[in-house]
């Protein structure tokens, strides 16, 4: 508890720095990832941050030391060159883009590890912390550098405001955005560059290997809870800078242990969590809805399949049989498991009622059983009457649709086909 | 000696890279194999924790099962979650990589054998340290040798009898499934030899970069080879050269062996690329050079 106040209250004038430093960079990249999601560049993220390395470590041996401005200009520029190659590579031979990004990653990251060690061996001075760009020292920021992250968040911010329509309809549909006369490859190019530019306002934080999860994670856990863009922008913030301090926290009461995986884990967590509990996409929630219908879809049936077995025997009228589950698998093949399972469903709701041997229909139950019925023979009727479907095949449309039918529409198809009461004819 | 111990452990690991990789590649998964090689990291640190041995081949294979079930994660996340292929790969491995190292900084607390760089680029220079000497004094290689070997034994074995399966898997999924061919079945077993190879040259190459010798010489290859065994055949060229340029290159800079090998892997992808696209454009313009009789003439020319 007490280390816990000791972080919120800055005692230590680095919490500071890295709270601020972890606002700024996972605003930065959760905002601009979401844009690379939507186009579906995720992985772009990973080439790019994995060589900002080699960068860092060419601006360390131009500068001779560890100025931020170098290592960060360094790694600007191999970053915007990484994807400059993929796009070389997939425009210019058939490796597919994924290979590309593989490629590229790999090969500067090699560079970057083989330029990290020459500088190692080359007996450069106070050359040591350059390994805390492979797995993130978040605290290691410093007061210039919060500035930095602070002008990055801002310059991403403003394209976002003032470009928002534009990303928004290449992010969504780039080629009517070309046919409309918006300059596409101008923008897309404003995208990446901004994309380089987040990624390597992290890698001092995050690390070169992991960085790239601070791109596409936040966006892939805020679209489990909106379809609208300029949420999911502010949910993914949210996430990320939530995530990015919880992570600084722990390490921070961890001393041995670096920030960027931390951060990752917590990141990852509310995905995991978004999209099993998500109450709109969520597994959960499209588990639990599956469910609902596939038990609607049985009871209903197995009332359709009550008034069958009535109707056969020319009881249309009354449907006061006393039935057991081997009548209805007379008419229909059933699950017996999920017959009896149903049956006692709907006794429970009141649709039917126990007798001493088997079950009957309440008026409820008979009510119910003659709407989908009814339900079902409409909707025949109306496929034979306004579709060309052959009468052999409109069962099977009909068998799907009874159950979602709303009120309104049979009213509709009453008007449409002028029949009142349930048709005879069955198909 | 120890010299060619290492280039000829690292030309295996290069070997069973090339050859998976070119799998990996036509069925358009490089980043899936990427995924795979940052994911098997919890698998092989627990693998170590409870072993406390480098070389426990039970673990290891253990820790080739996180390798599948990353790949499973990518799977049940792209098709349950609907979450977009490329997001689903970023996700699983950037989680599995962080926990990994979360484990290896809280668990691993002043154990030398397994550190935080060593998991990014391997040490090679140091197999020589480890080993395998019969009695007394007949030395029999570097144990890491042997490792490779096994692996490189079960590759050439799986590839060899299920050469029809995977080829068709690479090339026509859709066609193997008409075929009543259990394309899971093979899908998994492709996944189930990638992870094997990530754990068992992860003490030789590390797991990132043996990203690098899976996907480099196998799409160096691609970009000129037009049949399967031609690409096999030239990415584990591709794959060996690279070994040894750069082990030599990095003995003669003074610089991370492993990191100079795929250094000169990436270098030879985009040097074949260049002399592709000039040797196309010579064939282009003498090929298709239009004949001075069928030049059009514009016909309202003034001339």
């Amino acid at each position: 508890m007490q280390t816990f106040l000791d972080f919120i209250s800055f005692k230590d004038p680095n919490v500071m720095y890295v709270i601020l430093g972890m606002i700024c960079i996972n605003s930065s990249s959760a905002l601009i990832g979401t844009f690379a999601f939507l186009r579906k560049r995720s992985l772009i993220g990973d080439a790019i941050a994995h060589s900002l390395l080699p960068g860092i470590c060419l601006g360390f041996i131009a500068a001779g030391d560890k100025r931020m401005i170098f290592l960060f200009l360094g790694a600007f520029l191999t970053g915007w060159f990484s994807t400059f190659l993929v796009d070389y590579i997939v425009n210019r031979s058939k490796i597919k883009q994924d290979a590309a990004i593989g490629i590229v990653l790999s090969s500067f990251f090699a560079l970057g590890i083989v330029l990290l060690t020459y500088i190692q061996n080359a007996g450069y001075t106070n050359q040591g912390g350059l390994n805390g760009f492979l797995f993130g020292q978040a605290a290691a920021i410093n007061r210039d550098e919060i500035y930095l992250f602070a002008l990055i968040l801002l310059i991403i911010l403003v394209a976002i405001l003032v470009f928002y329509r534009s990303f928004i309809l290449i992010s969504f549909n780039a080629e009517f955005a070309q046919s409309i006369g918006l300059p596409v490859r101008w923008i897309e190019f404003l995208m990446t560059s901004l994309t380089v530019l987040a990624t390597a306002s992290g890698i001092q934080a995050l690390g070169v290997v992991l960085m790239s999860a601070l791109i596409v994670t936040p966006a892939a856990a805020a679209r489990f809870w909106t379809h609208k863009l300029s949420r999911m922008l502010v949910i993914g913030v949210v996430f990320s800078v939530f995530s990015g301090i919880v992570g600084a926290y722990i390490s921070y009461t961890h001393a041995a242990t670096p920030t960027g995986p931390w951060v990752v884990a917590v990141l990852s967590v509310i995905t995991l969590l978004s999209f099993t509990v998500s109450t709109k996409s969520g597994i959960l929630a499209n588990f639990l809805r599956a469910r609902k219908n596939k038990i609607k879809i049985l009871q209903e049936t197995i009332l359709k399949t009550i008034f069958h077995y009535h109707e056969r025997r020319g009881l249309a009228q009354n449907l006061d049989s006393v039935l057991t589950p081997t009548d209805l698998l007379s008419v229909r093949v059933y699950d017996t498991y999920q017959l009896q399972k149903g049956i006692k469903r709907l006794i429970r709701l009141g649709f039917l009622v126990a007798k001493e041997k088997g079950f009957t229909l309440t008026e409820n139950g008979k009510i119910e059983g003659r709407r989908i019925v009814r339900l079902h023979r409409l909707w025949e009727h109306y496929l034979l009457k306004r579709t060309t479907i052959d009468a052999l095949h409109v069962h099977s449309g009909a068998e799907a649709i009874e159950h979602i039918l709303s009120p309104e529409i049979e009213k509709e198809l009453e008007r449409e086909l002028g029949i009142v009461g349930i048709p005879t004819k069955d198909f | 000696m120890g010299e060619l111990w290492i280039i000829i452990t690292a030309s295996i690991v290069a070997l069973n890279a090339a050859i998976l990789g070119c799998f990996l590649l036509l069925r358009k998964m490089a980043m899936v194999g990427d995924a795979i090689s940052h994911a098997v990291l919890p698998g092989i640190v627990v693998a170590y924790y409870l072993s406390g041995d480098k070389t426990s081949g039970l673990l290891l294979l253990g820790a080739t099962l996180t390798g599948v079930l990353a790949s499973f994660a990518i799977d049940f996340l792209s098709r349950k979650a609907k979450i977009q292929g490329d997001a689903s790969i970023g996700i699983t491995y950037t989680f599995l990589f962080a926990v990994g190292m979360i484990m290896i900084s809280t668990m691993m607390n002043g154990n030398t054998d397994i550190d935080m760089e060593c998991v990014l680029y391997g040490d090679i220079s140091l197999i020589n340290l480890d080993k395998i000497v019969v009695d007394g004094n007949l030395y029999l290689g570097p144990r890491a040798f042997y490792i490779e070997v096994i692996a490189l034994v079960i590759i050439g074995f799986s590839i060899g009898f299920g050469f029809k399966g995977f080829k068709v898997l690479s090339f026509n999924e859709d066609y193997a499934k008409a075929l009543g061919i259990n394309t899971n079945r093979w899908h998994y077993a492709l996944m189930t030899l990638v992870s094997l190879t990530t754990v068992f040259s992860f003490e030789v190459v590390g797991a990132v970069l043996v990203v690098g010798f899976l996907i480099i010489p196998p799409a160096t290859a691609q970009l000129f080879s037009t049949k399967l065994k031609q690409m096999l055949f030239w990415a584990s060229v591709f794959g060996i050269l690279a070994v040894i340029i750069g082990y030599y290159l990095a003995v003669w800079m003074n610089v991370s062996i492993t990191g100079a090998m795929v250094t000169v892997a990436g270098i030879d992808f985009f040097l074949v690329l260049i002399i592709q696209r000039l040797v196309d454009r010579k064939k282009r313009s003498t090929t298709f050079a239009a004949p001075e009789f069928i030049t059009p003439t514009p016909k309202n020319s003034v001339e």
